[in-house]
């Protein structure tokens, strides 16, 4: 809020102390909530493994333990321990890295949760890079043009992205683009042709194949990513479209986007050049949420492709009722999400313009 | 006789409650009916529910059980009209049937999530003070959790079955509902009607009960209908990965994935009850967009 | 005065509406020339929207039309964008109502200033600059250097409307249009601003508009004053003849003035005679 002192121009800014602390203030306040929020996310998760019905001695001693091995078994896993006690042995555990065994594999869950990781990040990076590359023009024209033709046909869009399903149209995809049409390669992250082929360097195979020059492989490791990537980019640039459009709505019908036309600017001049600068932050916030939520949609787009990543390890030790390596998974891409959401919040009212007068 | 009706509802001064409760209500009907959106949406949605009454009806007297081994994944046909899958059930009733799978989902998930919401908030924006921040902080916790994941540890844990994906699908859904009555909350409670009822002596829960929690309802409506696409894919995705309805039971979301072996040769099997689950969740989106359009036009 | 800069005639603002259309703006019509033209109307009046009408900037759904509508001869109503957007900012400009909300939040003054200069003059950076510091200190900004480098946000409402000045007049515009320029700001600063306004119009020989609902501020100001009432003109002055006006609006707008030379026991309040819509 601005004061006037009359017929002396005063600097409004407060002094740069000030800010300092409160922007230190609101680190600080969120970091408390991060860590709150792990707390109970890891709650939920101790929580979830206890209902379990499979009884964890016995997965550890096997069904033919005597009662001795047994009872040694439950003590040296801390059940006699009352379960505030317990649950904190939990979270130790994990805050060293121990997510238990998985009983699938037989390797620590977290070793196996990094050997999976990059292939899920690869999928939502290209999906993303597609999001946001084809989503904030799409919600820019369709709020520049808003009630005409590109307007419905982009909000139709959007919508379809909001409501079709993701593993039904990662079937349809393969059934029509690489079944019928053959344009991309099927299931899977390369031809079983090419296994073993790449230098594991980043785990990202086109990185690692253009590491290594190997442009066949590179190839062939684009034509197998670009449908799954492809259709969670597509759920990624519905909701960006749509929040740009909203975004971009509000700046247009704003004074200053008059005032820049009657300086000269031609429409879309005004459009990139004026607007389309203001609503910077709040997209990046934007951004880095749907980027969240594509860790989400993967479990299932891997499901459908069979792609070696985070959500197909979680699905099948789900299957498998490995309960070790699901809580694992769940905590690590329940972490990465709600770090990413609390950043963007932070930054949200960080650089929130409208706080910027205050 | 009608004209006096309308006259009587669209009356810009009512003499009795009743009057101005109908005369609300039929206003927003009205709304309703001129929104093409709102008003396809809500098409779809009847539809939806037509079906899951009608379903023994519609299919034609086929059961969505009876397994026919020499017909299985045969082409529609004059006999099915949707094919059959893998082991020869007709398609078309299996998913007739399976709207009642996804009815009886959207509604115990409502019906759960709506009460815990508004409770939740409607105390801590009455109340306010530690009450507040405790309640929203939990909120914002269950907030930031995702939800898929989260309803598939539990699943896993709870087993497979329709109770426990509701029970799983809601633990993540209740929250933006909180938020949602809190905010009205908020802005009522300060409201003279309120502090009028409090100096008459009505206890909280009268007050949050009768005056406040009206209130709030069509922001929860409207919020609800929008959420119900994502429940509906979220459900159908727990149903693709075997948790939720269990088989025979006929599931959308567990059609798709039996039909995803063979969804080179026989695309119908996997194709059109993804389809349905579609075009149920376009639907909801509609017609929450056309509500939203209605109740609520500035957050559009 | 020779020949008029603007003529406007028969000029019409509709916006249709889903039961019935809105008549901003009826049947105006007008001459400019270099001189200051006052149009003082209430809320609604259509006095903005003429205003937005002349430069082509009346939203979409708007449709305008006029039997003539022309700058210096040019026709507004038909020209091409491209012929608009070089009229804008560089021979027609205008000054809108709260520096608030018409400065663009993200961007310095020095470079918003500067951009008319350079999207008009194509004057390369070092000469922009040297502009718009020129310009700072014309609309008598104290610290031209400083301010440069300040975000809207940064000013006071007053500092806010001779920055927007300074950035609708670098391009030296024959004709402005002032929309309601002091009526975000604070009384005090009001009268500094119109000062600035008035020697700048004065000394490079502008035509202006100035439209208010602010009769004392038009009358005093402006040589012709026009009556806007529900779109249309109602009455056409020079503003010393105010108190000889006919129409009974104007009549009554006057009479409602408060004067501290002929205190009054009660102010006279405007009774609408549905007839001025017709």
């Amino acid at each position: 809020m601005t004061f006037e002192a009359p017929s002396v121009e005063t600097m409004v800014r407060p002094a740069l102390g000030r800010r300092v602390a409160t922007i230190a203030q609101r680190i600080i306040s969120f970091l408390a909530t991060l860590a709150v929020t792990f707390v109970g996310l890891t709650a939920v998760t101790f929580f979830i493994s206890r209902l379990t019905k499979i009884d964890p001695v016995l997965s550890v001693v096997g069904d033919k333990a005597t009662k001795a091995a047994y009872d040694l078994a439950y003590h040296a896993l801390g059940l006699d321990q009352p379960l505030v006690v317990q649950y904190l042995i939990y979270l130790k555990r994990l805050l060293s890295g121990d997510f238990g065994m998985s009983v699938l594999t037989s390797q620590p869950v977290l070793s196996d949760l990094l050997r999976v990781f990059p292939a899920t990040l690869e999928l939502s990076t290209v999906a993303i890079i597609i999001g946001v590359a084809v989503g904030v023009p799409a919600g820019v024209v369709a709020a520049a043009r808003k009630g005409r033709w590109q307007d419905h046909v982009i909000r139709v869009v959007g919508l379809f992205g909001y409501s079709v399903p993701v593993f039904w149209l990662g079937l349809i995809g393969l059934f029509i683009l690489y079944g019928q049409l053959g344009w991309v390669a099927g299931t899977g992250r390369l031809d079983v042709f090419y296994d073993g082929e790449v230098t594991p360097r980043t785990g990202l195979m086109l990185v690692d194949a253009a590491l290594d020059g190997n442009w066949e492989i590179f190839s062939n490791a684009f034509s197998h990513l670009i449908l799954p990537a492809g259709i969670l980019g597509y759920f990624s640039l519905a909701y960006i479209a749509r929040m740009t459009r909203s975004f971009m709505i509000d700046q247009l019908g704003q004074e200053y986007v008059t005032a820049a036309r009657i300086k000269g600017n031609s429409f879309w001049r005004t459009v990139w050049r004026h607007a389309f600068p203001n609503i910077m932050v709040p997209l990046i916030t934007v951004i880095g949420l749907s980027y969240a939520s594509l860790l989400e949609g993967a479990v299932l787009t891997e499901t459908v492709f069979a792609w070696p990543g985070l959500g197909l390890y979680i699905t099948h030790a789900l299957f498998n009722s490995d309960m070790n390596a699901v809580l694992g998974g769940t905590v690590l891409v329940g972490s990465v999400f709600i770090t990413i959401n609390l950043v963007c919040d932070l930054l949200y009212k960080l650089f929130d313009p409208r706080l910027r007068s205050q | 006789m009608t004209d006096t009706l309308a006259s009587w509802l669209q009356s810009d001064a009512p003499t009795s409650r009743r009057q101005a409760v109908a005369g609300n209500a039929y206003r927003a009907v009205r709304s309703i009916l001129t929104n093409p959106t709102a008003m396809a949406g809500l098409l779809i949605v009847v539809l939806l529910i037509l079906m899951a009454i009608f379903a023994p009806l519609l299919s034609g007297g086929k059961s969505p059980l009876d397994q026919d081994l020499a017909m299985r994944l045969a082409a529609p046909s004059a006999a099915h009209w949707f094919g059959t899958d893998e082991l020869g059930r007709d398609i078309l009733a299996r998913t007739l049937y399976g709207a009642r799978v996804t009815l009886t989902i959207v509604l115990l998930v409502s019906v759960v999530v709506v009460p815990i919401g508004l409770a939740v908030g409607t105390i801590a924006g009455y109340r306010g003070g530690w009450i507040d921040a405790l309640l929203m902080r939990i909120t914002d916790i269950f907030l930031a959790f995702p939800r898929l994941i989260l309803a598939l540890a539990f699943a896993a844990a709870l087993g497979p079955g329709i109770e426990n994906a509701v029970i799983a699908i809601s633990l993540t859904a209740w929250p933006p509902y909180a938020r949602i009555a809190r905010s009205e909350t908020l802005t009522i409670a300060r409201s003279d009607f309120v502090q009028a009822a409090v100096l008459q002596g009505a206890s909280t829960w009268r007050i949050l009960f009768r005056h406040i929690v009206p209130l709030c309802l069509s922001s929860v409506i409207v919020r609800l209908t929008l959420d119900m696409a994502g429940i509906i894919l979220t459900a159908a995705g727990l149903g693709f990965l075997g948790l939720g309805a269990q088989p025979p039971t006929a599931e959308w979301g567990a059609m798709v994935s039996s039909g995803r072996d063979v969804i080179l040769d026989q695309w119908w099997v996997a194709t059109i009850p993804g389809l349905a689950i579609f075009i149920v969740s376009l639907g909801f989106n509609l017609l929450g967009d056309g509500l939203r359009d209605v109740f609520d036009p500035k957050s559009a | 005065m020779s020949e008029p800069l603007l003529v406007v005639d028969n000029l019409e603002v509709t916006f249709p509406g889903r039961t019935q259309a809105i008549r901003a703006v009826r049947n105006a019509s007008f001459t400019l020339g270099r001189e200051r033209l006052g149009i003082v109307g209430e809320s609604g009046s259509g006095k903005s929207t003429t205003g937005r009408a002349l430069l082509g900037l009346v939203p979409r759904p708007g449709i305008v039309t006029a039997k003539t509508m022309s700058y210096e001869g040019k026709d507004l109503l038909h020209c091409s964008e491209r012929d608009g957007q070089s009229l804008r900012g560089r021979r027609m400009s205008m000054v809108m109502q709260d520096p608030k909300y018409s400065l663009n939040p993200v961007k310095t003054v020095g470079r918003q200033i500067g951009e008319t200069c350079r999207l008009h003059l194509r004057t390369g950076r070092r000469e922009t600059e040297q502009r718009t510091l020129a310009m700072l200190e014309a609309v008598q900004i104290r610290d031209p250097e400083r301010v440069f480098h300040l975000f809207p946000h940064q000013l006071s409402g007053g500092m806010g409307q001779r920055v927007m000045i300074a950035m609708m007049l670098i391009a030296e515009p024959d004709l402005l249009i002032a929309d309601e320029p002091t009526s975000a700001l604070d009384v005090t600063v009001q009268n500094e601003v119109l000062r600035i306004l008035d020697d700048l119009v004065r000394d490079r020989g502008m035509g202006l508009i100035l439209i208010s609902h602010n009769l004392t501020v038009v009358s005093s100001f402006c040589d012709r004053v026009l009556i806007m009432y529900g779109g249309r003109i109602v009455e056409e002055c020079a503003a010393r003849d105010l108190q000889n006006a006919r129409h009974p609006y104007t009549r009554a707008l006057v009479a409602a003035t408060p004067s501290l030379d002929n205190p009054r026991a009660e102010l006279a309040t405007v009774i609408r005679d549905p007839e001025w819509l017709k």
